[in-house]
């Protein structure tokens, strides 16, 4: 029994494919944004915020950090609109990536703001910053530099689970793969080009992460 | 209109929850005894095997878990094995828990002091004998709590394998969330199930971390 690939018919559709790259990377680049955002905030709250603020973000990092982010993703496209939200599928997914990435970061920058030494914080305040200058450019900094790695590696693991958002017909690269293999039925080919593509964008977004994290975030 | 209530969706929720369990635990034994092996190949193969356990490695950790499934179950129908969803499901699962934890080992052998390999080497011990009497037994104590974390992570990855057909909670939610047309109430129920079966896990691996790592802080 021969096994004949045909991996031409796969390449031939390639302009399928870049759109699926686009829309990954788009949904990658609006969930690392915001999300890490959301996980400063959060972070923040959880570790030097007001008492009652502390209870509801835990709440939410634990609930997203013990659920599959295909179910979120279910929940908010499939679940809210019974609730009268009706969102289309890129908005659920930009909103559950984000609302995900949220969670994972705040756990791993609450570690780097807690790692910093309290003499930082007292030698600033006793240079009168204000609170917010002590946390933007006195604690944040080094706490992002610290745990830059577990972030780059967050990210790179959100990147990859974007795979998922193509079952709520987002057209990402899984759709196109999933896509092309309906035309062709070239199944092994058309998930073997994805599945490689998706590893050179992983290797990518890392180089690419850890190069702008020390110019951007947080400094040499 | 037939009505269901609250206890209809939740009774066949749970059933289908086995599935989810069997699976996780089937992906976690499994990926453990081939992590395992790949562990003992990178450490006593040349750089021969380092070089292929890495590129394995690198290739789990780099790909899409989505990916890995389909290729699974469209890859194995390929070389002739008629397979199901489950058998697919548990291959992909089993090699990428294989991947992750080989990885997770790895860091907790290369964590023991290199003063216990040096010691025990002067003392005449054979490469395996200082695996098994002195290296192994502090790295298993350094391992356990990431371990145990990651169980949580497979069983999260499970939810996936619904994608190529094996009904396990999530593509039981789906089919429920279809048949009753309570797609809030379904899937409330289906996430509040995983955060039963996770919650507890991640919980004990916070416990074990603090256990065994509280004296270094």
């Amino acid at each position: 029994m021969r096994i004949e690939f045909d991996f031409m018919a796969v390449l031939s559709q390639w302009p399928l494919l870049a759109t699926g790259v686009a829309w990954t990377l788009a949904l990658t680049a609006v969930a690392t944004v915001v999300g890490m955002a959301v996980g400063i905030a959060c972070a923040w709250a959880r570790a030097s915020g007001p008492a009652a603020l502390r209870w509801p973000v835990g709440a939410y990092v634990e609930l997203i950090r013990n659920t599959p982010f295909i179910v979120q993703l279910f929940f908010i496209f499939f679940g809210l609109p019974a609730a009268g939200v009706k969102l289309s599928p890129e908005t659920a997914s930009f909103i559950a990536m984000v609302m995900n990435l949220g969670a994972y970061s705040t756990e791993i920058i609450r570690a780097g703001i807690l790692a910093t030494p309290r003499g930082q914080v007292e030698a600033a305040v006793s240079l009168a910053l204000s609170r917010v200058q002590v946390f933007t450019r006195v604690v944040l900094p080094p706490a992002l530099r610290k745990v830059w790695p577990a972030m780059v590696s967050q990210i790179v693991i959100v990147m990859l689970g974007s795979a998922v958002c193509s079952q709520i017909s987002v057209q990402d690269l899984s759709y196109a793969a999933n896509l092309i293999q309906s035309r062709n039925f070239r199944a092994f080919e058309s998930f073997i080009v994805a599945t490689a593509i998706y590893l050179v964008l992983s290797i990518a977004l890392r180089r690419l992460l850890h190069w702008i994290g020390p110019r951007f975030l947080f400094g040499r | 209109m037939v009505d269901f209530t609250l206890w209809d969706i939740l009774r066949n929720l749970l059933l289908a929850a086995r599935w989810t369990v069997v699976l996780s635990l089937i992906a976690f034994v499994g990926g453990g005894l081939v992590g395992g092996l790949l562990l003992v190949a990178r450490l006593t193969g040349g750089r021969a095997a380092e070089h292929a356990v890495g590129l394995y490695v690198q290739v789990f950790q780099g790909t899409p878990l989505l990916m890995q499934l389909f290729l699974s179950y469209f890859g194995l129908a390929l070389v002739g094995l008629n397979v199901s969803a489950w058998t697919s499901a548990a291959v992909a699962l089993t090699l990428y828990t294989s991947a992750f934890l080989v990885e997770i080992w790895r860091g907790c052998v290369a964590s023991v002091p290199k003063g216990q390999w040096e010691a025990s080497g002067s003392l005449a011990l054979s490469f395996g004998e200082q695996m098994r009497h002195v290296i192994l037994p502090q790295a298993i104590r350094i391992a356990t709590a990431p371990t145990v974390g990651f169980l949580v992570q497979v069983v999260k990855g499970t939810a996936l394998a619904s994608v190529i057909g094996f009904v396990e909670l999530t593509k039981a939610g789906g089919m429920i969330a279809n048949t009753t047309f309570k797609p809030f109430a379904v899937f409330a129920c289906v996430a509040l199930i995983y955060f039963v079966l996770c919650f507890p896990v991640s919980l004990y691996a916070q416990y074990l971390e603090r256990k065994f790592h509280g004296h270094r802080r």
